[in-house]
C-alpha cells in the first residue's frame, strides 16, 4: 500500500507503531504530487521545507508563516506572511505539517476553482470537469491521495460542495467553532474553517484539533469541544422537500433518499420536513457576502502587498462593486438591512425545525461535477451551485458532506445539517453511515 | 445687526490603556521610532482580526458616567469604509448608531454664570496611522507610521450649545481636567492625545429674535483636528469673523470642512458638502454586539471618584477656602491630593488657608517635595516677618491665661499640651509671623 493513500487515522497509527517514518510518509505524498500535479493542479505552492509531521494540504487563504499565501489572487502573488493562522498553528502543535497551499477561487469568490488567478484545478474523477470550490484544490488533493488530509474554508458551500464533487468528506463546523484568525476574510460573518478528509473519523480528528475558543477571534464560542459518540437509534432525521428540487440533476435526489434509507435501517426515524425555500437564502447571502467582501478587500489598496488594484479578477471586481452599492447611503435599508432581517427568518426557521428533528438530510449540490468553463459568464454560478448549503450557512449551522453514490463515475454528495454546536451528533451519524457503505473507498484512476 | 455664534464640538481623546483598541500593541506612540510598535492586527494584514480591549470600553463608559450620560444596555462596533494610506484596513472600526454612551451634560461657569453643555454621545473607535511628508534623496515622499494605528480613541460629541469662544475654552479645559482625573488619558494637546474639531455657524440676530429657542442656520463649518487650546480659540474667532463678513457681503456660507493654518491664523476650505464621503457603514461582523448588566455599570460608577467640582465644593466647605483657591488646588488631581496630604501631616499648627496659599503662590513642585518638607518650609519661613516683641508677649500672656488647663497639663508632663498652646498662639498671630522654635522657647519661658 502506498503511504500517501493512508487515512489520517492510519497515518497516526502507523507512525505510533513505527511501521513507517515521517520522512517516508512525506516522500510518498511528494512523489504522488510529482506524478499527478501536472494534470490536477491542486496546489499553488508545495512546501519545500517539510521534514517532520503528517502532511496536510492547506487552502491558500490561511496565513502560513514563511510560506507564500496568495488566496489565489494576483493581488497577493509573492506575499509571504509573518504569522500563522490559528488553524495552522494548531495543526503544527499537533504534529501535522503544511505540505502545501491549495488552489481556490481567488479570495474564495466562486464555487469552481476556475476563478483562480493561478489556473484551474481539475477534478481527479474527470480531468475535463471542475472540482467545485472554492476549496477545490483541497478536495482534489485529498481524493487524488496527494496528501493525508486537507483544510478548507467555507463561507457558503466552499467545503461541502467541492467535497461533494470530488467524493470526499467535508465538515463545515458551526460558525465560531474554529478560529478565523489568519484566514483571509471573505464574508466575516459566515467564514468557517474545516477539514476535508478521506473518512469521517479523520474529519473528527482534525475538527477536535482545531475547534475551540481563540482569544484572537472574538467570534469564537466558549462551548466545550467534546468527542461524544451519539447513538443514531434515538435520533429523528428531517427530509425537507424544498431541498429535493425538481431541477436537480437526474439521480442526485434518489441517491440521497437511498442514503436516508440506510440511516433509517440503522435506527433513525425519518420525518418529512418543510423549510423556507433555499432560493431566498441565495438572495440574503449574496447581499451580505458582497457587502462584507467590499469592505474586507479594501485593504488591498495598491499601496502595500506589491500589486495594483486592477489585478483583482472579474469576479472579485463584480463582488466589490455590488457590495459597495448595497452599502451606499439610500440603499442600505433596502438591501443590507433587509437581508439581515430575512437572515433572522432563516435562523428562526431552523430553530423551529430542530425542535422536531435532530438532523436534516439533503443533497449537497443539485448536480455532480460540471464541465470546465461552466462558471464562465455565469455571474451567479456559485450561488446557484450552493443553493442547498446557503440556508445553513447564513444561520451559522454545522454541516457535513458525505459521498453517497455515483452517477456516470462522478461522485454524488449528501449533507447532514444540525443545530449550532451539534458537530458530535453530525459526526456520529456520518460515521455510522460511512461504516455501512463503501463510497468513501472509491478512488479515480490517475 | 448682531450675530450669534452657534458652536458644537467633537473632541477626540486617546485612551492610555496598556494595549491597543483591538490588539496587544502598546499604545505609546509619541516620539517612538516609526513602525516599531505594530502587529498583524494594527497593520491590517490579511486574516488578522480585531479583539476589543475591555479596559478601553470600561473607561469610555466611566467617562460617560462622569458626564452624566445615559449608558445603554447594548452597544456595538461598526465599520466606516474609506480608503486612505494611514488606514491599513480600508475601514475604521468605530460606532455609528449604538454608541457606548448616550446623552449627558457638562456644567461650565463662564464670567460667573453657570451653563450646561449637552453631550450628544460618546463613542469608541481606533486611531489611524500617521502620514509624514518628507524628502528622501531629494525626492518628495509620504511615509506612513503605523505606531498610532489601533490606539483606542474616544470621541465626545456635544450639542451645538456654545455661544462664544470663551464657553468653548472653558469646556475643553474642564473636559481635559475630568479625563485626567479619571486617569484614562493624559489628554495632552501637544502630544495629539486630545484633538478638537469645532463646528461653527453664525445666526444674524435682531431685537425680535427669540434667543432661547433659536432655529439653527442650515449650514455649519467644521474645522478639523486642532491640537492646542489657543488654536481652538483663534480658529473659532477667525471663522466667526469670516462668516460675518460673508453674510454682510450678501453671501451665504456653505457647509464645509476647513483646516486651520496655524502659521497664518486662518482657516482654509478642504471639502464641500457635495464631496462628503459616503462611508458605507455597516455593523462590524468580526466583533459580537456588547451587552452590559446594570451591576457592571453600577460597579464602574463606584470607580469615578471625586471629580473636580465636588472636590472644590468640599475644600471650600471643609477647609474654609475661597472658591478661587479651591479651584486652583483642584486643577489637577495630584495637586488636590498633595494639599490634603500636607494637611494630614500636621497638627493644626499651620492653617489650611496657609498651606493652600503656599502651594498656589510658591508653585511648589509637588512631585519632588514630600509633604513633611513643605510643612517645615512653611513653618521655617515664618521668621521673615516677626510680630513685634511687645505684641507677641501680650498674645502669649493672653493665650496662657485663657488656657490654664493646658498650662497645668504641660507642667504635669504632657508635651502635647505645649503644642496646643503654640498652635493657638500661631493662629492668633497668623502664619508667617514667627519662627516655630523661637516661639516655643518664648512660650516655655512664660510658663515657668
Amino acid at each position: 500500500m502506498e503511504l500517501n493513500t493512508l487515512t489520517l487515522t492510519q497515518a497516526i497509527e502507523g507512525l505510533k507503531t513505527r511501521t513507517f517514518s515521517h520522512a517516508e510518509l512525506i516522500a510518498a505524498c511528494t512523489d504522488r504530487i510529482k506524478s499527478v500535479e501536472p494534470n490536477i493542479k491542486a496546489f499553488i505552492t508545495v512546501n519545500q521545507k517539510v521534514t517532520n509531521g503528517i502532511p496536510i494540504a492547506v487552502k491558500d487563504n490561511f496565513n502560513t508563516n514563511d510560506i507564500e499565501t496568495t488566496a489565489a489572487s494576483d493581488i497577493l502573488r509573492g506575499y509571504v506572511p509573518p504569522y500563522d493562522a490559528t488553524v495552522v498553528r494548531k495543526l503544527k502543535e499537533h504534529g501535522m505539517m503544511i505540505l502545501g497551499k491549495t488552489n481556490m477561487d481567488a479570495f474564495a469568490h466562486g464555487s469552481s476553482t476556475e476563478a483562480s488567478d493561478f489556473g484551474a484545478t481539475s477534478n481527479p474523477w474527470d480531468l475535463e470537469r471542475l472540482p467545485g470550490g472554492s476549496s477545490g484544490g483541497s478536495a482534489a488533493a485529498v481524493i487524488a491521495d496527494e496528501c493525508i488530509a486537507a483544510i478548507g474554508s467555507e463561507t457558503a458551500g466552499s467545503i461541502r460542495q467541492p467535497a461533494s464533487w470530488c467524493g470526499v468528506v467535508g465538515l463545515k463546523p458551526t460558525y465560531g467553532r474554529v478560529s478565523r484568525y489568519g484566514l483571509i476574510a471573505m464574508a466575516s460573518s459566515t467564514d468557517s474553517p474545516g477539514p476535508i478528509t478521506k473518512t469521517v473519523a479523520d474529519a473528527r480528528i482534525l475538527y477536535e484539533m482545531l475547534a475551540g475558543f481563540d482569544p484572537y477571534d472574538a467570534t469564537t464560542g466558549h462551548q466545550p469541544v467534546t468527542s461524544e459518540i451519539i447513538n443514531i437509534k434515538h435520533l429523528t432525521i428531517g427530509v425537507p422537500k424544498q431541498y429535493f428540487r425538481s431541477e436537480a440533476q437526474n439521480g442526485v435526489n434518489q441517491r440521497v433518499l437511498d442514503a436516508a434509507k440506510v440511516l433509517e435501517k440503522l435506527g433513525a426515524r425519518l420525518v418529512d420536513l418543510s423549510l423556507l425555500d433555499p432560493e431566498y437564502a441565495v438572495s440574503v447571502y449574496t447581499i451580505l457576502q458582497r457587502a462584507e467582501v467590499s469592505s474586507n478587500l479594501a485593504r488591498f489598496d495598491g499601496i502595500r502587498f506589491g500589486h495594483r488594484r486592477d489585478q483583482f479578477n472579474e469576479e472579485n471586481k463584480r463582488r466589490i462593486m455590488l457590495g459597495n452599492y448595497t452599502l451606499s447611503a439610500g440603499y442600505y435599508d433596502a438591501y443590507y438591512a433587509k437581508a439581515q432581517k430575512v437572515r433572522t427568518l432563516f435562523i428562526n426557521d431552523f430553530h423551529k425545525a430542530f425542535d422536531a428533528v435532530d438532523l436534516i438530510i439533503g443533497p449537497t449540490s443539485p448536480s455532480t461535477a460540471l464541465k470546465k468553463g461552466a462558471s464562465k459568464d455565469h455571474v451567479m454560478f456559485g450561488e446557484l451551485q450552493d443553493i442547498l448549503v446557503e440556508p445553513s450557512t447564513i444561520a451559522g449551522l454545522p454541516g457535513i458532506n458525505l459521498p453517497c453514490g455515483f452517477i456516470e463515475r462522478l461522485p454524488v454528495g449528501m449533507q447532514l445539517i444540525g443545530p449550532q454546536w451539534s458537530e458530535d451528533k453530525i459526526l456520529s451519524v456520518a460515521q455510522m453511515y460511512e461504516e455501512q457503505t463503501l463510497w468513501h473507498t472509491q478512488r479515480p484512476k490517475l | 445687526m448682531t450675530y450669534q455664534p452657534i458652536i458644537g464640538l467633537e473632541v477626540h481623546v486617546e485612551l492610555s490603556t496598556e494595549s491597543g483598541m483591538f490588539c496587544g500593541c502598546s499604545g505609546k506612540h509619541f516620539q517612538a521610532k516609526p513602525n516599531t510598535n505594530t502587529c498583524p492586527v494594527c497593520l491590517g494584514l490579511p486574516g488578522a482580526l480585531p479583539v476589543p480591549n475591555k479596559k478601553a470600553i470600561e473607561w469610555t463608559i466611566l467617562l460617560g458616567l462622569a458626564l452624566e450620560c445615559e449608558i445603554p444596555g447594548e452597544s456595538r462596533f461598526d465599520r466606516k469604509n474609506y480608503i486612505y494610506p494611514d488606514l491599513p484596513k480600508g475601514y475604521q472600526i468605530t460606532q455609528l448608531d449604538q454608541p457606548l454612551c448616550g446623552p449627558g451634560k457638562l456644567d461650565i461657569e463662564v464670567s460667573g454664570e453657570n451653563k450646561s453643555i449637552r453631550i450628544r454621545r460618546i463613542h469608541l473607535e481606533e486611531d489611524t496611522g500617521k502620514i509624514q511628508h518628507t524628502e528622501i534623496d531629494g525626492e518628495r515622499v509620504a511615509l506612513v507610521d503605523f505606531n498610532r494605528s489601533g490606539v483606542p480613541l474616544v470621541e465626545i460629541v456635544t450639542e451645538p450649545d456654545f455661544r462664544s469662544v470663551e464657553e468653548v475654552d472653558v469646556f475643553v479645559k474642564k473636559l481635559q481636567q475630568i479625563v485626567r482625573y479619571l486617569g484614562i488619558s493624559g489628554a495632552d494637546m501637544e502630544k495629539g492625545s486630545m484633538r478638537i474639531e469645532p463646528s461653527i455657524s453664525i445666526l444674524p440676530i435682531s431685537n425680535t429674535t427669540n434667543t432661547t429657542n433659536i432655529k439653527y442656520p442650515n449650514y455649519r463649518v467644521e474645522i478639523k483636528n486642532i491640537n492646542s487650546f489657543k488654536f481652538v480659540r483663534n480658529a473659532i474667532a477667525y471663522e466667526i469673523e469670516r462668516q460675518r463678513e460673508m453674510i454682510e457681503r450678501g453671501e451665504t456660507p456653505t457647509q464645509q470642512t476647513r483646516g486651520f493654518m496655524e502659521s497664518k491664523g486662518v482657516t482654509v476650505a478642504q471639502r464641500e458638502k457635495e464631496e462628503a464621503h459616503d462611508y458605507r457603514y455597516f455593523p462590524e461582523p468580526d466583533i459580537p454586539p456588547m451587552r452590559f448588566a446594570q451591576a457592571q455599570i453600577a460597579k464602574l460608577k463606584t470607580q469615578i471618584g471625586e471629580l473636580p467640582d465636588e472636590k472644590k465644593a468640599r475644600f471650600m466647605k471643609e477647609y474654609g477656602l475661597s472658591a478661587y483657591d479651591a479651584g486652583l488646588l483642584v486643577e489637577t488631581k495630584q495637586r488636590a491630593e498633595y494639599f490634603e496630604k500636607v494637611l494630614s501631616r500636621q497638627s493644626s499648627v499651620v492653617s489650611p488657608k496657609a498651606i493652600a496659599n503656599w502651594i498656589i503662590n510658591k508653585k511648589v513642585d509637588i512631585a519632588s517635595t514630600p509633604p513633611e518638607q513643605l510643612l517645615d518650609q512653611i513653618v521655617q519661613s515664618t521668621t521673615t516677618t516677626p510680630v513685634s516683641g511687645d505684641e507677641l508677649e501680650n498674645i502669649i500672656k493672653q493665650v496662657l491665661s485663657e488656657n490654664s488647663k493646658a498650662v497645668e497639663d504641660y507642667k504635669s508632663g504632657k508635651e502635647q499640651a505645649l503644642m496646643f498652646i503654640i498652635g493657638t498662639v500661631i493662629k492668633r498671630i497668623g502664619v508667617g509671623s514667627g519662627d516655630k522654635n523661637t516661639l516655643i522657647a518664648i512660650v516655655k519661658k512664660h510658663i515657668q
